[in-house]
């Protein structure tokens, strides 16, 4: 286990160095003076700009300049925002929180409906259940987001009411930020109103995160089906079937928990996906997560929210993929001997 | 198996429930807040620049911050036709106009904010610092707002204030220059607030100028409790204000600047009010919504260059004016959505008068005119039509295209330019190249000399705002006499003269009066609309 936890975080530094040397390398490539593309810095005055190409380095060599910029990320400062002349840092403490609720709530959903389903279809191979539930994930899978966002905005919120259309929480309700959890930090503060604004704010993430869900939802159901299929299909159920166990007790004892890992397994594979599918979720429903900004700062071409954006947000898939790999090796004690990461 | 399906039944039916259960949390959750708050969320088009009205003209902020944060001196009143005592109680302008002295209420409080806790109430050295601010170049903090106030530059505040005195700590005295009956209408206007002069010395102290414009302090019926750019701005009302204090529990600007967004937030009941609505349809089709307008102050119009032939003689200015028909222009180009401009001045305003009637859309009557002009066969005519869209003409190209099809009807061949962008387009007609032009005017106040005077008195065609280079020194006459008055009865008469003259001369031809409009709960009850200038959330209450 020892060399597996080395191994993938080995992994994970290397991906980070990549991924700060992609962003250090957009500054070069954006349009405009790479000094100002890094620190955002549009106003800046003559004293200021010999500063900041201090701080930066600028004179040196290109490696001595990536370090400079390395440093300065150690060190949260990412610059500031081109368009609202904000640090990039806070902009992102802001936004990535409610991303994480989302992708995080959107990803439990998937889970829950997609794993079930997809066991039932195995049981039921080549039956009527079956079909119905490939049916339904080809369905799924086959809908655009920002069609199914309209969609379900128009049903759910317009014509029905029952939900809102916008936003993470309504306005009129004040939370203290203290983890940036939403969910979390109504239920650690002490307002008299603690319990609405709770409401309130399930209320609002039920649409987004359903629309973010359904596709991942559709290939958990896929996975959970083809992994259950595999299981049944295998000498050890062969074996207790043998040993006079009812099928039910077979899907329980062994059935259900050796289909769940290779379908964990997967999970982090589909999470970058699941984010992407955010991105576009959160524009649609206004929702104040790091996609919608970060897809506002491309519109309004604001640099080193760009830079600052994509590192956050990759950096975010790729430690939720780490932390799959290890419930993986925790469940599945084989995965831990497996010298190379994925 | 069996017991299997009874299993996963079972599960489904648990995982049925929590979704229901999710659903009724839904169904609930507009009305707990509905009924259990008194707050108001206004879903607005912008962002605002600033928090002092002072130093930008942008509806958004004037909307956000002016009646909200902030009292003048002097105010409207509910119609909009007279002025009303704000922070000061009474006011007396002498005979020969060249005084205005102001009487200060004596229990006005400053708002409380968490940088500032004020240790007195409003007196004259407030209302001297608001406008020496604008005065005097080397104040600080003119410089801090970098020699910007809008609004005081383009009405010339500088050239007519002579000097701002202190009387006694609740009497102030405005010394002018020259007699401007105007003065009164600028000191209500919405750009006219006043400001804590202890909020700034301290600000002051700590070297933070630029806070006083973006943490702002004031005297109005709310105070800011939370911004946060591009999403949203906070008020709470103001628990000393002088006047009625609002029943509220909270104001929010829910910044939402995508039309569409906004619709979307009334219909599902998030937006307690929107600006700006789109689909006026949908939201009269549901009973719970109500839609209002409100004619706005400004005119769309058709401007003859007076200065080139034919159209320098008012008999083809007339006929042009009766064969164009003007309900088709209100139908296509406005939607129905504007009042018929029959005279320059809309029907809000103090000078209007109803007995003008705009001229009745008829060939034969346009045919008359050009006969006696000796042109019964007609001319050539470029029109300009603006590039851009504005309130007061939402669509000049299509309006040119109704009214040449309106002039082949009289001979008339009307050739449209439309080739140039909006800078050059003005520059050339301010030059007096075209021959006639489709424009427009909005005004600041509801003074109506700020119709007069810039669109046609002689002056103006020198500083580029009178675009029909018509002068006529008795009309020209009549305005300065009207500035001569504060009476306003006495202006009314002149006014009146002044539009008849226009009618009879027509150097411009009013089309419309366009009206803003605002989509609003029904719970929502009173006036959140003004004719002109920004929107007032003090005597709004949820039922």
């Amino acid at each position: 286990m020892l060399i597996f936890s080395l191994r993938r975080l080995s992994l994970f530094l290397f991906t980070i160095v990549l991924l700060t040397i992609l962003s250090f390398s957009l500054s070069f490539l954006f349009p405009g003076d790479q000094l100002i593309n890094l620190s955002g810095q549009v106003n800046a005055t003559e004293e200021q700009l010999a500063l900041l190409s201090e701080s930066y380095r600028q004179g040196d060599s290109i490696i001595s300049q990536y370090f400079a910029y390395l440093s300065h990320i150690m060190n949260a400062d990412m610059g500031v925002s081109m368009s609202s002349q904000f640090p990039v840092w806070d902009e992102v403490i802001i936004h990535l929180p409610p991303t994480i609720e989302l992708t995080f709530v959107a990803l439990v959903m998937a889970m829950a409906v997609g794993i079930p389903l997809g066991f039932v279809a195995a049981i039921h191979h080549r039956t009527k259940i079956d079909n119905a539930v490939l049916t339904l994930s080809m369905l799924g899978y086959s809908i655009p987001v920002f069609w199914l966002g309209l969609l379900v905005i128009l049903v759910f919120s317009i014509e029905l009411g029952w939900f809102p259309s916008s936003g993470q929480i309504s306005l009129l309700f004040e939370v203290e930020p203290v983890t940036g959890l939403l969910l979390i930090d109504i239920l650690l503060s002490d307002s008299a109103f603690k319990w609405e604004a709770f409401q309130n704010a399930l209320a609002h993430i039920i649409l987004p995160a359903c629309v973010v869900a359904l596709a991942p939802a559709t290939i958990f159901i896929r996975l959970a089906r083809t992994s259950m299929m595999q299981v049944l299909d295998s000498h050890y159920i062969t074996a207790a079937s043998a040993k006079g166990l009812s099928l039910r007790q077979i899907i329980y004892r062994h059935g259900i928990r050796n289909a769940m890992v290779n379908v964990i397994r997967d999970v982090g594979l589909q999470f970058a996906n699941l984010v992407t599918l955010a991105m576009v979720t959160e524009m649609i429903f206004s929702w104040p997560g790091i996609g919608r900004w970060l897809i506002e700062s491309i519109y309004q071409r604001d640099y080193t929210a760009i830079q600052g954006g994509l590192l956050v947000l990759s950096s975010y898939i790729f430690i939720v993929h780490i932390l799959t790999d290890f419930i993986y090796a925790w469940l599945n004690p084989m995965a831990r001997g497996k010298k190379y990461g994925t | 198996m069996v017991n299997l399906l009874a299993k996963i039944q079972c599960f489904m039916r648990m995982q049925f429930t929590v979704v229901i259960a999710l659903l009724l949390y839904g169904c609930n959750y507009s009305e707990e807040i509905s009924s259990n708050n008194k707050s108001i969320v206004y879903c607005s088009e912008g962002v605002p620049e600033s928090f002092n009205p002072q130093t930008v003209t942008s509806g958004v902020t004037i909307d956000v911050t002016s009646n909200q944060l902030y009292n003048r001196l002097i105010t409207y009143d509910k119609d909009e036709s007279i002025i009303i005592p704000a922070l000061a109680k009474s006011w007396h302008v002498t005979e020969d106009g060249k005084k205005v002295t102001f009487y200060l209420r004596q229990d006005v409080h400053f708002h409380q904010t968490k940088d500032f806790t004020p240790s007195r109430k409003l007196n004259v050295d407030d209302v001297i610092f608001s406008f020496q601010r604008i005065l005097d170049v080397n104040h600080p903090y003119y410089i801090s707002a970098g020699g910007k106030f809008p609004f005081f530059q383009s009405v010339e505040f500088g050239d007519l204030i002579d000097h701002v005195e202190k009387i006694n700590d609740y009497t102030v005295r405005f010394n002018l220059k020259r007699a401007d009956s105007t003065i009164l209408a600028n000191l209500a206007s919405d750009f006219a607030v006043i400001l804590s002069k202890e909020y700034a010395d301290n600000l002051a102290a700590n070297n933070l100028h630029n806070n006083l414009d973006m943490n702002p302090v004031g005297t109005g019926p709310f105070k800011l409790m939370s911004y946060r750019p591009s999403a949203y701005i906070k008020y709470v009302p103001h628990e000393n204000y002088w006047g009625e204090k609002s029943t509220l529990a909270q104001l929010i600007f829910d910044i939402t600047p995508s039309s569409y967004t906004r619709l979307t937030k009334l219909l599902a009941k998030e937006c307690d009010v929107i600006s700006y609505p789109i689909a006026h349809e949908k939201i009269n089709d549901r009973p719970d919504l109500e839609l209002e307008g409100k004619t706005s102050f400004n005119v769309g119009y058709l401007g003859f260059n007076t200065q080139k032939p034919p159209l320098d003689n008012k008999n083809v200015r007339k006929a042009i004016a009766h064969a164009i028909n003007k309900q088709a222009i209100l139908e296509t180009v406005y939607f129905s959505q504007a009042d018929d401009a029959s005279t320059i001045l809309p029907k809000p305003s103090w000078a209007h008068d109803s007995s003008i009637q705009p001229p009745e859309y008829s060939i034969e009557k346009a045919k008359a005119l050009l006969a006696e002009a000796g042109l019964s066969n007609g001319f050539k005519m470029d029109l300009w039509a603006m590039p851009v869209q504005r309130p007061y003409n939402p669509d000049a190209r299509t309006m040119a295209k109704l009214i040449q099809s309106n002039l082949a009807k009289v001979n008339i061949d009307v050739n449209i330019v439309r080739d140039y962008e909006w800078s050059k387009f003005l520059s050339l007609i301010a030059e007096g190249q075209h021959q006639s032009v489709l424009l427009g005017w909005s005004a600041d106040h509801p003074d109506p000399d700020n119709f007069f005077t810039p669109l046609l008195s002689c002056t103006s065609i020198l500083t580029g705002s009178n675009r029909t280079f018509w002068c006529n020194e008795t009309f020209d006459s009549l305005l300065a006499q009207a500035l001569l008055t504060a009476d306003i009865k006495e202006r009314k008469v002149i006014y009146k003269k002044a539009l008849q003259i226009l009618a009879d001369e027509m150097p411009l031809m009013p089309i419309a009066h366009s009206k803003r409009y605002q989509a609003r709960k029904k719970i929502v009850k009173g006036e959140i609309l003004n004719a002109f200038g920004g929107i007032d959330f003090s005597n709004v209450s949820k039922d």
